[in-house]
């Protein structure tokens, strides 16, 4: 079920099998990109198998962990929490280690005794006893630990004086923003740099709903952008290793080599903490392979095709949207096609 | 808001401390652990009478992260709506009930030098799972209440070292508000004309809004009833008490989009035709609020509202 040896660094092993393929979270319900609020409930069950979990599971699983080691031995920065999120360290813990036990329970077990818990995670070969609340009884402080074991990207969210404050965070496979820059920023001081959406009233509508996020109602949204390489790290931080490679998309190696970037983000409540989990949660998926699903490669041309140039330059897209483009327009003839972001097919192209 | 997934609990203990006041600790009704809570939780009972049923809210007093069990304090409140009524007269150990999850609408302000708590009579609720959280910061609790519930509240505050006790109605915080160091916040919790005039009182000694934090109980998503007239089919949907337009609407069988249903996205935004609307959504302008309405969570303040579906 994994592929334990993919790489996300030069030279590259990475491949979605056709269930991945599939599966893949496809953002764009409609032909125009807009930007709304698109939040909505985070219930199992969605247009794909992505979204049938709490925290999804596929098989790149085993070597995102082994990739995020890699990253934060080059880089501890990427994991940091500033002191007062200790009650929302031990939250986040207990939240995935419920989901994903109950979510996976042949790759995961989780065996309580009052405080006195065990860990068990088949695929990376863990087995954990420790003191839920007692840091000293883990080999990192308990966020850290349990994020090493996650897919996706983590901050965590103090709730003060009305606002959001971006308190703590693992953050090793983003889509170039930098933790340890953003750190202790409030709600509209880390999303200061999003274009159009300030105007447009969608950052206080979002800050007012998350201030109001339910227990055992939590959200999800999904945002997207374009790879070049299926690189998970893409930070400010790392920016001299993969910034050149934007230069390097030709019409020839554009449908193998550039990725559409889609983070299925989810919101909780923390319990005890009171603050807000924030999972970034992202899939790579090279223009050949999404080209396997008519209606993605139909829309994917449109989408790209009508992007509003603040936007494009947001996105870090002006390099190679071009090529993008060139590949696509072949598969469109222009017919309508039905909204929403199923694939509209059970075997692919 | 986001409807939480209902818990089932069962009533596992009914614990007089005087006359009306009563603790009811409720477990998990499969025996699963329940989700845990914050200082300052509240949960919400749904209970069923004969005739109608209630959305209550109450307080956690259980300590803060506890997964075994719930516990409440409930006043019996003769002249009440009847939910408290019901709770103390005709809640049985054993019985079954259905909860939403806590919700924290009244958390302690982790950069506070110090905290003032001003209560009155079963307002102390929400303060007392908040003891641990304090930690090292310095804080003072105040309680007023009536000379018959006196000793039922020294037991409950025998853990905090600084709760001050004023047995009748003459309490008057103006003094206490006058006094205090830099940095300090303010909870209040109790009934409306208490916590207002403690308001009141520290707003004109120049407190700031921000450090001023106040507990109300009164479901956000609930009101008085109303209906809600179709003009396209003519049909009219009865919105109760407790439920959203949006959910009357889905019980009635009518298709009504929606993805956040917290007064957010704008997706199940309605065209409005006639009446007095409650808007309570962030999300639709104040001109829009002439000609449109959010069935999540905006409401009528008529008997009726008229739209155009």
């Amino acid at each position: 079920m994994f592929n334990p040896h993919e790489s996300f660094r030069p030279a590259f092993s990475y491949t979605n099998s056709d269930a991945a393929i599939l599966r893949f979270p496809f953002p764009f319900p409609h032909d125009q990109y807009r930007y709304v609020v698109n939040l909505e409930p985070h219930v199992k069950g969605g247009p794909t198998q992505a979204y049938d979990a709490v925290f999804d599971v596929d098989e790149h699983y085993v070597a995102e962990c082994a990739e995020r080691a890699l990253t934060l031995i080059a880089d501890p920065k990427r994991c940091q929490v500033l002191p007062h999120m200790m009650a929302a360290q031990w939250d986040v813990l207990e939240l995935i280690m419920e989901s994903l036990a109950a979510d996976y329970p042949d790759h995961f077990t989780l065996i309580r005794d009052g405080d006195a818990w065990t860990w068990i995670n088949r695929p990376l070969n863990i087995e954990q006893h420790f003191t839920f609340g007692d840091p000293a009884t883990l080999p990192y402080e308990p966020f850290e630990y349990i994020t090493r074991q996650a897919q996706g990207d983590f901050t965590i969210h103090d709730q003060r004086d009305n606002d959001l404050w971006l308190d703590g965070g693992m953050v090793t496979a983003q889509a170039d923003w930098s933790l340890d820059f953003d750190l202790g920023m409030s709600f509209m001081e880390w999303h200061a740099p999003v274009p159009k959406a300030h105007e447009l009233g969608v950052f206080d509508r979002a800050l007012k709903f998350l201030l109001g996020l339910r227990l055992g109602a939590p959200v999800r949204r999904v945002n997207w952008t374009m790879t070049v390489n299926p690189r998970l790290d893409t930070s400010p931080e790392a920016y001299p290793s993969w910034g050149p490679d934007r230069t390097t998309i030709t019409p020839e190696n554009v449908a193998e080599k550039l990725h559409l970037r889609v983070e299925l983000q989810t919101l909780f409540r923390l319990p005890r903490s009171n603050g807000i989990l924030f999972g970034i949660r992202t899939y790579l998926i090279s223009l050949a392979d999404l080209a396997r699903v008519e209606k993605w490669r139909k829309r994917l041309h449109r989408v790209l095709r009508d992007l509003d140039p603040p936007i494009i330059e947001y996105k870090g897209l002006t390099r190679t949207r071009r090529a993008a483009l060139d590949y696509l327009a072949q598969f469109d003839d222009g017919a309508p096609i039905p909204p929403g972001t199923a694939p509209g097919q059970t075997t692919l192209l | 808001m986001t409807q939480s997934a209902r818990l089932h609990v069962r009533v596992a203990g009914i614990e007089p401390l005087n006359a009306t006041l009563r603790r009811i600790t409720l477990q998990h009704a499969e025996g699963a652990l329940l989700p845990a809570s914050a200082p300052g939780a509240h949960i919400q009972l749904e209970l069923r009478g004969d005739t109608r049923s209630w959305r209550n809210a109450y307080s956690l007093v259980s300590p803060p992260g506890t997964r075994t069990a719930y516990s409440i304090i409930v006043r019996k409140v003769p002249q009440g709506r009847g939910g408290s009524l019901y709770l103390h007269e005709r809640l049985a150990i054993g019985q079954t009930l259905t909860i939403l999850p806590p919700v924290n609408l009244f958390p302690i302000a982790g950069l506070a030098r110090k905290h003032l708590m001003l209560a009155a009579g079963i307002g102390v609720t929400p303060f007392l799972s908040t003891r641990a959280a304090l930690a090292e910061t310095p804080f003072e609790l105040h309680l007023r209440c009536r000379a018959a519930d006196q000793a039922a509240f020294q037991t409950l505050l025998a853990p905090w070292p600084h709760a001050h006790i004023h047995a009748g109605p003459d309490f008057n915080p103006t003094d206490l508000l006058r006094h205090q160091p830099l940095g300090t916040h303010l909870y209040l919790c109790g009934p409306t004309g208490f916590m207002q005039a403690a308001e009141a009182a520290a707003r004109a000694l120049g407190w700031p809004a921000a450090r001023i934090h106040q507990e109300h109980f009164g479901a956000p998503t609930g009101g008085r009833a109303f209906d809600a007239v179709l003009a396209r089919t003519g049909r009219t949907i009865h919105v109760a008490q407790d439920q959203t337009l949006l959910e009357a609407l889905e019980a009635a069988d009518i298709d009504a989009p929606s993805l956040c249903r917290g007064g957010a996205c704008g997706e199940c935004r309605l065209p409005l035709l006639a009446g007095t609307p409650d808007h309570r959504d962030h999300f639709l302008s104040e001109s829009e609020h002439a000609t449109s309405i959010m069935p999540c969570v905006s409401r009528s303040h008529g008997e009726a509202i008229t739209i155009d579906i």
